[in-house]
This record gives C-alpha cells, structure tokens and sequence, in this order.
C-alpha cells in the first residue's frame, strides 16, 4: 500500500515535470483531436462540407471534449487527470514512431520493447548476483590469498560503468577480433525456427551481459566477501566449529543465511541504481529495448513517447522494490514477524 | 596551560591536510591517485592559462577555422602503432613575388596516400583575375598540367579531389599507361602519388610543383598554399569536421571535473544536512524525509534527467542544478541517518543539550563535524559517477553541443560509427582520459576510506 502511494507520488512528479513544459496537455489535446478528425473521416456525412466548416466542427467538438474531461481546468485539477491517465497506462498516442506492428499508441510501443529490456536486465541481475555470491563465499575461505589481494586492488574498476566497458567489447570483439556482433535482438534476416532464433539471440547477448558482469564483479565479490567474513566471527559459528559440524554445514548454515540479509540490501541498491546503466547500455548495444526507444525517441522529439517511457521506468523500479521486499521476507524470518 | 595547548593541536592535526595527505601517500594506490590527479591539475592550470574559453568555443563551433586540417586523422604519435609511415600535413606556400613562374619541391617519403590535395589562392587584382598553371612533377620525370584554373574571387579555393575532369583525365593516362587491368580505383590522390604498376603503391621520393600565372596587371599579385591532407594531424587527431579533438580534451578537464566535483559535494553535503535533520529531530519530519527517500527511489533518475534537459534546453550549468536537484533524497540518507542515530545518543551531546544548545547548533556544530569524516571517502569515490554522466547525456545529445567536453567527443565517435570504422582513436583517448578520472578518484576514496575507518584495514 505504501508503495503504491509511493508510485502515485513518483509518476506526479514526473507529470509535474513533464507538463511544465505544457508537454503533457499537448499529448491528451493531439489525442483527442486525432479522435475526432477519425471520427469525421469515417462518417460519410461530413464529407459535403467544405473543408473550412469541417476544420470549424473539429475545433469546436475538441472544445468540448476538452471541457468533457476537466482539461480546462486549471493546472493542479488537470494534472490529476493526466496521473489517472498514467496510472492506468493511458500513455496517449506517439506523434512519430509506430510499435512494429504499426501502432501509434504509445502503450503498445512500450509493451512491445519492455520483455526485451527485462530479458536483458533480470538474465544481467541473476548471474551477477549468484557470480559474487559464490566468488565471495570461495573467497572469504581464502582470506588474505593472493586472489583475495587481487580482487581487493581490482575493486576500484567498478567506478567504471557497465556501458562503458561495453564500448571496449564492441572494439575487441566486433571490430578487431570479429567474432561477436556488435548490437542488435538477433541477426538480420532473423533465422526461422525457434531454436536457430534462440541461439542467435543468445549471441548478442554475450556482450551487454559481458559489459555489466566485469562492471560489477570486482567490487560484488569484495563486498561480498567482506560480509562473510564479518559473520565468520561470530560465536555461533565458533560454537558450530567446536560441536563438530564439517565447514560445508558451518558455511551455509551458519555465515550464508545470517549475512544474506545485508548482502541483498547492498545489492537491490546496486540493482536499483542499474536501471540507469541499463538504459545506457542498450543505447551502446543497439539492444531493441526500453532504453533505445528512449533513445530514438529522444532524436525525433516525441515527447508522448519520452514521458510514457519515464512512467514505465518509474513503474519498474517499484516492482524491483516489491520483489526485493519479498526476497527480503523470506530471507529473514524476523521481516516477516514485523510484516 | 602550555602543555594542555600542545596536546590540543596534537588531536587537532589528526584530520588536518598535511596529516592527511602523509597517510594517503604510505598506501601505494593514493601515490597513483596523487600522482593522477595532479595530472589533471596542470592540465587545467595549463588550459586556463593558455586557451582562453571564447577561443575553444570559437574553434570548436567555427566551420572556417579548420579547412586545412585533414578529417579523421589520427594523432601524430599513433603512428607508431600502425607500422606503417602515415603521411603526416604537408603545407607549401606559394608568393608571386617569388618570381614567375615558381617551383617549390618537397620530399614525400609515406607508405600510404595522402587523404586530400587542396590548394588556396589568395588574389589581389584590379580588372580581369589572374590565371594560374600548375603543373606537376613526379620523381620518375613524369611532367602533369594539373590544371589551369581563372581565380574567381580575393579567396578562392581548388578542391583537387572534387575535379571530376582531373581524376578522369589521371584514370586514363594511368591506365593506358599500365597496360594490364586494376582492381582498384584511382582517385586524385592516388593518381599523383602512385607507382604506375597493377599494384597500388606509393612513389617516394621528391615531388615539384610549379605555379605559372598570368597577370593582367603588373600591380596584382596571387599568393598559394598547397596542402597535402595526411591521415596523421596533432596530439590527439581530427574529427570529421576536421577539428582537432584537442580542443575538447583541454577543455573538458575543467568542464567535466568541476561538474563532478560539484555535483557530488554539493550532493554530500545536502544529504548530509537532510540525514542529519532527519535523525535528529525524529518524529514527523524524520518520516516526511524517509518518505521523500523512498519516492526518489522509485523516480528513474536517468529518464527524468534526459526529459528534463530535452525539455527545457538546458545548459551544463542548470543540468548541474537539476541533478542536485534530483539526487538530494537519494539512498545516502539512509545510511547517514543511521550514523546520526548513533552520534545522537554519546555523552557530549547530552551535554550540548544540558547547557541549552539550539537544536541546529547542534546539529551543525557536534553532529555533523562528527559523521564528516567516514562520509568524505565516499564524496571522493562518487565524483566519477558524475563524470559519466555527463558522458551519458552527451551521449543521448541533450547535452549543449556547443560546449566542448569529453561526452561530446565520444557522442560525435559514435554517431559517425568511429567503432565500426576504425577510427579508434577518436574513443579511446577521451575514454583513457574518463578512465584516469574514475581511477584516480576511487582510489583516492577508497584509501581515504581506509584512513578513516580503520577497521577496514584487518579486513
């Protein structure tokens, strides 16, 4: 519930912001006279008219439509109108691009690049968050061990943005070495067949999951780390250690369970703050997602389509949250409790 | 009483700079960042000083100021890298005063074509203009008619690649001259400079060039520079508007770092003030600023900020301000109000409030000093986070793209595919440049860290 008021409160905001460039009031008014002028065109009584009086039906019927819907209220009134609109993903029509089955609605644009974004994002988020999971816990075992020292004194690398460490990959492994495309869903003309088309998408995954992995690895595994070893000294284990228990028990009965709670809390942050890497990253990558139609977006100007893609963003991170809540609750008994 | 003074500024030059500065230098990775960072220094000192700002914005934004400068040229140092002996600029100037006609030679020594041959007239005549031959000399004897050219203004301009009547008059001379058929196509460039074999190679050795005018006047007089446009040009190369991407290294020192280091100190310490305020007045306002945390959270931050800039237009300046703006309820709070909440409860405080401190003497006399210290190393550490995205937005191109910096040169390399072409230069040396930043300042954090928490040192 309080997430949900957290949403409302976001996407206002981001309406706020958006319409004090009157952009938002543009969207719902070219809606409604697109609306219109469909209707006319269709009814085959309007077509004596000349064009003058049909220009003049058509001003005076958005006239009243935009009074029907409250739009022209003054701005706070208005600006609700537009938050239910956005609420219930009512993102108005796009005023250049078309979704690839050739929808204007800015809805089916987005609905039709989101599973794109999260393919990428979740396949990025799973193995990161198992990759320092398993490297920290093999490394906390080895404390002080030159691997330990090395990924200590390689942790500063994480500064350096997963996009970025994308753009070497491109020039590695496209443009010098050859052997990985460089950007793209899948290759072009995409292969026939569930499984070729499978294959072929995994291939131009292997980059922009490459870019985000070496982004983080370093400084995931020594956080990581540095949290088993905290819990390595707790009495309990040194208790579980005199009882007899073989450090395989030790290890994930005992340090795993207890330290997962912090560690998931540094990483939704980390998750969190990825959103914005990610949006980069499928720009550098070509990658047909959210972030892209951002992009192209962003080159024609149409604005119905940048302020949709901002509510879906805004939208995504709560479900980050919620589902991080929820790992959060199972994790540790003592959330649930407080509930 | 002296000995008391004594033990004061003991405790008190714990945290001073040249405390700081001794323990950031023992550890090997604050040397590098030092060492980094004062790099970057006398860059900037260097770039203030001697290339006023109206001048970079000129150069960057003039499309006349780089006519004889090649496009895409890699830097003159990279060179050794290729192996091969890139032409560099040949620039030969041409007076008739010199006499009629005049004759200048130059060596061409290269393993590889020149990208473009141009030639620029400057003419004063009263009546009808002057009239130019130019002929060509190779170093095997071979003797051209380039062109006889009637100068048509004061500045006029010979575009030798765009001759179409040239280039097809060098394609059939050559050809027929080979004898056996090409597989390649013979542009000017490589009709003066090539080998007449079936195989595309580079005649070395001395060229002339002669300039043959015909004055109406005895008082006109024409001037003439030629250049040899080379594929190697300055200390960091050419874009493909033949500025040399110099301008923008220089420039974006200053621009980029002082966007970092603004956005994030002004960002601490806002965060700082909030957490603080929020720990320590409790009640109402702690939940009205928890609350605002969680719905900075929720508000995608890179989407808002690209609105925003498209939106309203934004110079680097004011985009500095809307990222304040946005960030000042971010996660950090959280963790400093924990911090608050621990400061809250220790002796010294109970005492502030026993002898009747206000709330906000308080806060900013006993509190903040407090948490300063562990907050600083991630002040450092987050200075690159905004140097990228600074890249980012210049990336998107919402940023002014009349302002040089390091995000503009990567946003130009990628919008003419300098990835794919192989023009890697023109990526990697501001990329370098980005990746020094980020090292520095992490480095310097996270040793800073290490001074200030000395936990961290056992683990």
């Amino acid at each position: 519930m309080t997430l949900f008021l957290t949403v409302l409160i976001a996407v206002y905001l981001t309406i706020v912001i958006a319409n004090a460039g009157g952009y938002v009031d543009k969207i719902a008014e070219t809606e409604i006279r697109t609306n219109i002028a469909m209707v006319m065109r269709e009814n085959p009584s309007f077509r004596n008219l000349s064009s003058e009086d049909q220009k003049k039906f058509l001003e005076s019927r958005a006239q009243h439509e935009l009074r029907r819907r409250g739009l022209d209220q003054p701005f706070p009134i208005r600006s609700l109108y537009h938050l239910k609109n956005a609420i219930v993903l009512n993102l108005g029509r796009a005023m250049y691009m078309t979704s690839d089955s050739g929808s204007t609605l800015v809805k089916s644009i987005i609905l039709e690049r989101l599973p794109v974004t999260v393919l990428l994002f979740t396949t990025a988020t799973v193995i990161n968050f198992f990759l320092h999971l398993f490297l920290g816990l093999r490394l906390s075992r080895k404390y002080g061990s030159f691997w330990d020292k090395l990924v200590i004194s390689l942790s500063p690398s994480s500064v350096i943005p997963g996009w970025f460490y994308g753009i070497f990959l491109i020039m590695i492994f496209y443009s010098w070495l050859h052997i990985l495309p460089s950007g793209g869903l899948v290759d072009y003309p995409p292969p026939s067949g569930t499984i070729p088309y499978f294959l072929s998408v995994l291939k131009h995954m292997i980059l922009p999951l490459l870019s985000w992995i070496i982004a983080s690895l370093f400084l995931g595994i020594y956080q990581n780390r540095t949290f088993f070893l905290i819990y390595s000294t707790e009495d309990y284990v040194e208790v579980a250690k005199a009882k007899g228990l073989s450090p395989r028990q030790i290890e994930y009965r005992y340090i795993l369970r207890p330290s997962l709670p912090p560690i998931i809390t540094s990483f939704a942050l980390s998750v969190i703050s990825s959103w914005t890497g990610a949006i980069v990253t499928e720009f550098i990558f070509n990658w047909p997602g959210l972030g892209q139609t951002m992009s192209q977006a962003i080159s024609y100007f149409d604005a119905p389509v940048i302020v949709g893609v901002t509510v879906i963003y805004a939208y995504l991170l709560t479900i980050t949250i919620l589902i991080l809540d929820i790992v959060y609750a199972i994790l540790d008994p003592r959330m649930r409790i407080q509930g | 009483m002296e000995k008391e003074n004594d033990k004061n500024e003991e405790i008190a030059s714990e945290y001073s700079l040249k405390g700081i500065l001794k323990e950031v230098l023992s550890y090997k990775a604050g040397v590098a960042s030092l060492v980094i960072l004062c790099f970057f220094l006398g860059l900037i000192v260097y770039t203030v000083t001697t290339f006023p700002y109206k001048e970079a914005i000129y150069q960057w934004n003039s499309s006349n100021a780089h006519l004889k400068r090649p496009r895409n040229a890699a830097p003159l140092w990279w060179g050794i890298f290729s192996g091969k002996n890139l032409p560099k600029n040949i620039n030969i100037t041409f007076n008739s005063t010199e006499g009629n006609p005049v004759t200048k030679e130059f060596p061409f020594n290269y393993d590889d074509f020149p990208t473009e041959i141009n030639i620029f007239f400057k003419a004063k005549y009263s009546g009808s203009p002057p009239i130019v031959k130019i002929y060509w000399e190779r170093p095997d004897g071979e003797k051209i008619i380039l062109k006889e050219h009637t100068i048509r203004s004061e500045d006029d301009t010979l575009y030798l690649n765009n001759d179409f009547s040239l280039e097809n008059k060098l394609n059939s001379e050559i050809t027929s001259k080979i004898g056996s058929p090409i597989d390649f196509s013979i542009t000017v460039p490589r009709g003066l400079f090539m080998k007449y074999s079936d195989k595309l190679d580079v005649l070395k050795g001395n060229y002339k060039i002669t300039l043959e005018t015909e004055f109406a006047n005895k008082s006109d007089s024409l001037e003439g520079e030629l250049v040899v446009y080379g594929k190697l040009y300055g200390i960091a190369g050419t874009d493909h508007l033949r500025r040399p991407i110099h301008i923008a290294l220089l420039w974006g020192t200053p621009l980029d770092l002082s966007f970092g280091l603004g956005a994030s100190l002004s960002i601490t310490v806002i965060e700082l003030i909030a957490a603080s305020i929020s720990g320590w007045f409790g009640g109402a306002v702690d939940s009205l600023i928890q609350r605002l945390t969680e719905i900075y959270m929720v508000l995608p931050f890179l989407p808002i900020m690209i609105m925003i800039s498209l939106f309203y237009k934004l110079n680097m300046w004011s985009l500095l301000f809307v990222v304040i703006l946005l960030s000042i309820f971010g996660s950090g709070i959280k963790t400093t109000r924990a911090m608050v909440l621990q400061v809250k409860t220790l002796p010294y405080i109970e005492a502030a409030q026993a002898y009747g401190a206000s709330n906000w003497r308080i806060i900013f006399l006993y509190i903040i000093p407090k948490i300063l210290p562990p907050i600083i190393p991630n002040l450092v550490a987050s200075v690159p986070v905004y140097v990228f995205l600074e890249a980012i937005l210049a990336l998107f191109g919402v940023l002014d793209p009349t302002q040089p910096t390091w995000g503009r040169i990567l946003e130009d390399a990628f919008q003419n595919g300098a990835l794919y072409k192989g023009y890697t230069y023109w990526v990697l040396i501001p990329s370098a440049l980005l990746i020094l930043t980020a090292i520095s300042f992490s480095l310097l954090g996270f040793v800073l860290d290490r001074i200030v928490n000395p936990k961290l040192k056992e683990l």
